[in-house]
């Protein structure tokens, strides 16, 4: 295997971005910063992939307009998927393991803003027997939450001192679109909304966009000091159908079995769900010990398509400045953490 | 005025689709008031029956009847439903086992407050008044009296289906509120003003009509406004024969990339006003607008382009937007 690290991260993050769902202008300066990072200039980038969806655009092609971003004369070797940026980097991972590119520049962009978001991911399920009834993402998600709650698997508390320490660590991000702690009390005082489920457990609707570095070997000394290296990264499924015992969440276990978890200080959680950082606590095998998203987690902001790979960005930030010395980063996709991704970033190799 | 332009857009299509032996099965028993569940290899009963045994692989032939009657196994209240869910006033989505099953069923649970909700509680299908063969069959699970079997009763063979459903239609349609970008809004407000305005490149001078965020050739950010000449040049053309859904003007028609004097990028347009079979490449042609009264901030200020009866341009003024 060859040795590959995170070397660039730049995020935008907002509640409402107030320009094309193809979110060419907020890509440019994002580029403009990795290039900066990395003192490189586009001809150094040896593979491209982004993550973006037409569904969350409203339009056809919306991933082939941000290519502009690139600048494509002479032509550049260039990918996409309908996933979030951390799937993308999974791509542009196993391109550099193949030995036909040494460097990637990988970015996402999404404007949930343009539509319904949770009505829009509906279309993401099964199309037979569950998008006719139109389930939208907080339904699915409370289920979940009162599938848990009813086990006796977590509790209100467990899920409100979730939501308080993000909204506090939300505080030091300068991207974050929610944030402010107040007290678990406060916010166990607050209204339902899809109960058993308060606003404050759903993640905020988020427009944005993300881009990741990555580089091989000496390419990535030549960028950073202390680059975060890969050292394992994986990726499960579950079946769609929510008649799964919603309380685990087996793709997400596998995916923490495949890695070398021991010695984990720092973890960047993708939960959209307050209750969900509680599942993958428990399927990952996190010690009380590990710092659970530092950067405010998805429930501070969560860009669809950017915000798994922002945990990634999130965590290599904490290795290039010695924050951490081995930090896990998670993504997630799919209704009820169907979809997981994890991988290990290390200051060490 | 805000920055960019915006205006409501829906995305409709009605997706259909075949539902193969497995999901027809379960269909059809929908459409005739029965449910059929799949029994699995690890001894689960599960509806809607998946197509293939989740441990063997297997594709999935046993199937069984289960009771239109169940235990909710977990809810969540729906405060503020979203278009084309079973109930546009406030409601719950739940899983319910039904008895005989033991994986639970998605569906609405029609109550008026999360009050009237509980894990555990008893429910049964509300069938549809018309039923087609799709999971909209269940209208809803209603609150019931009856309590739970015990022990469940056997589970039944379903009887041989008639009719089978072989395919569903699912209309799908999305609401959005469609921005252009800022430069793309400089765009269309010009039209309004009856101007054409496109951008330079500031690292290797392109002029892009429509204006683009960044310069597609080597991703510069584009910043200078250029106003564009109404005449330009006929670079690559097609006769439209063929009628199609929303089509405005009868055919043969030519639909033309017109690069305008001044730019280097041609953008697609209708050239009316002389023969089809006269339409060529080389062509000189001018924007012919609409009365102004019609103005809008939309391409279609321009009606179309029209020869202008100048001689042809020479093949190398064009040759590299082709």
């Amino acid at each position: 295997m060859r040795d590959v690290a995170v070397v660039g991260f730049a995020q935008r993050q907002m509640p409402e971005f107030d320009g094309s769902p193809t979110c060419v202008e907020l890509l440019v300066p994002l580029f403009e910063e990795c290039y900066e990072q990395t003192g490189w200039t586009r001809r150094d980038v040896g593979f491209w992939c982004s993550g973006s969806s037409d569904y969350l655009a409203g339009r056809s092609f919306s991933f082939v307009q941000a290519v502009d971003a690139i600048g494509v004369i002479p032509p550049v070797n260039e990918s996409h998927v309908e996933m979030d940026l951390a799937w993308a980097m999974y791509e542009a991972w196993v391109k550099i393991q193949t030995g036909e590119v040494d460097t990637a520049l990988v970015y996402a962009f999404g404007k949930s803003s343009a539509g319904t978001l949770r009505r829009t991911l509906s279309l993401q399920l099964e199309p037979y027997t569950m998008t006719p009834l139109w389930p939208d993402t907080v339904s699915l998600a409370g289920l979940q939450a009162r599938a848990g709650l009813d086990a006796g698997l977590w509790d209100e508390r467990a899920m409100a001192e979730v939501v308080d320490r993000s909204l506090r660590d939300a505080e030091a991000n300068e991207y974050a679109v929610r944030k402010g702690g107040s007290s678990v009390e406060e916010l166990l005082a607050r209204p339902m909304y899809a109960d058993p489920l308060r606003k404050h457990d759903c993640a905020p609707v988020t427009d944005g966009a993300a881009a990741l570095v990555l580089a091989a070997g000496d390419k990535a000394r030549e960028v950073r000091e202390r680059p975060a290296w890969l050292t394992g990264a994986s990726t499960y499924v579950d079946a769609m159908t929510m008649s799964r015992d919603l309380t685990v969440s087996e793709s997400a276990r596998r995916c923490a079995a495949a890695l070398d978890l021991g010695g984990v200080d720092t973890a960047e959680l993708h939960a959209p769900f307050s209750h969900q950082e509680l599942v993958l606590r428990r399927e990952a095998g996190l010690g009380e010990d590990v710092r659970i998203n530092p950067s405010g987690g998805a429930l501070a902001s969560n860009p669809m398509f950017s915000a798994g790979g922002i945990r990634v960005g999130e965590a290599a930030r904490r290795i290039w400045d010695g924050r951490s010395d081995k930090a896990l980063a998670h993504a997630t996709s799919g209704p009820a953490l169907q979809q997981n991704f994890m991988c290990t970033l290390e200051g060490t190799i | 005025m805000s920055r960019t332009l915006s205006a409501p857009v829906t995305v409709a299509f009605d997706y259909t689709r075949s539902t193969g032996p497995v999901l027809g099965r379960f269909l059809t028993g929908l459409r005739d008031g029965v449910v059929v569940a799949g029994r699995t290899s690890d001894g689960h009963v599960v509806v809607p029956p998946p197509e293939y045994d989740p441990v063997t692989h297997a594709a999935l032939e046993d199937f069984v009847e289960v009771s239109s009657e169940g235990t909710v196994t977990s809810w969540t209240w729906v405060p503020e439903p979203v278009k084309h869910q079973p109930f546009d006033r406030p409601f719950a989505f739940a899983l319910v086992t039904l008895d005989g099953a033991t994986r639970p069923l998605l569906h609405a649970l029609d109550v008026s407050s999360p009050d009237e909700v509980s894990t555990g509680m008893r429910v049964r299908i509300r069938w549809a008044e018309e039923r087609v063969g799709a999971i909209t069959d269940i209208a809803c699970f209603e609150p019931s009296d009856s309590p739970a079997p015990d022990p469940a009763a056997p589970l039944g063979a379903p009887a041989g289906a008639v009719d089978p459903v072989t395919g569903i239609v699912v209309p799908v349609s999305l609401d959005y509120t469609y921005a252009a970008s800022p430069e793309e809004s400089a765009f269309y407000r010009g039209l309004a003003e009856g101007r054409i305005l496109g951008q330079r490149c500031p690292s290797c001078g392109k002029v892009y009509v429509p204006p683009r965020a960044a310069c597609p050739s080597d991703g510069t950010p584009t910043a200078e406004e250029v106003e564009l000449s109404q005449t330009g040049t006929v670079t690559t053309f097609c006769i439209v024969n063929v009628p199609f859904l929303g089509q405005r003007i009868t055919p043969p028609y030519v639909s033309a990339y017109v690069l305008l004097d001044g730019a280097d990028i041609a953008f697609l347009h209708l050239i009316l006003d002389c023969p089809a079979d006269e339409v060529r490449m080389g062509m000189r042609v001018k924007a012919v607008w609409k009365p102004r009264e019609e103005w809008g901030t939309t391409i279609e200020n321009i009606s179309h382009f029209a020869p202008t009866g100048d001689p042809d341009a020479d093949f190398d003024t064009y040759k590299h937007h082709l």
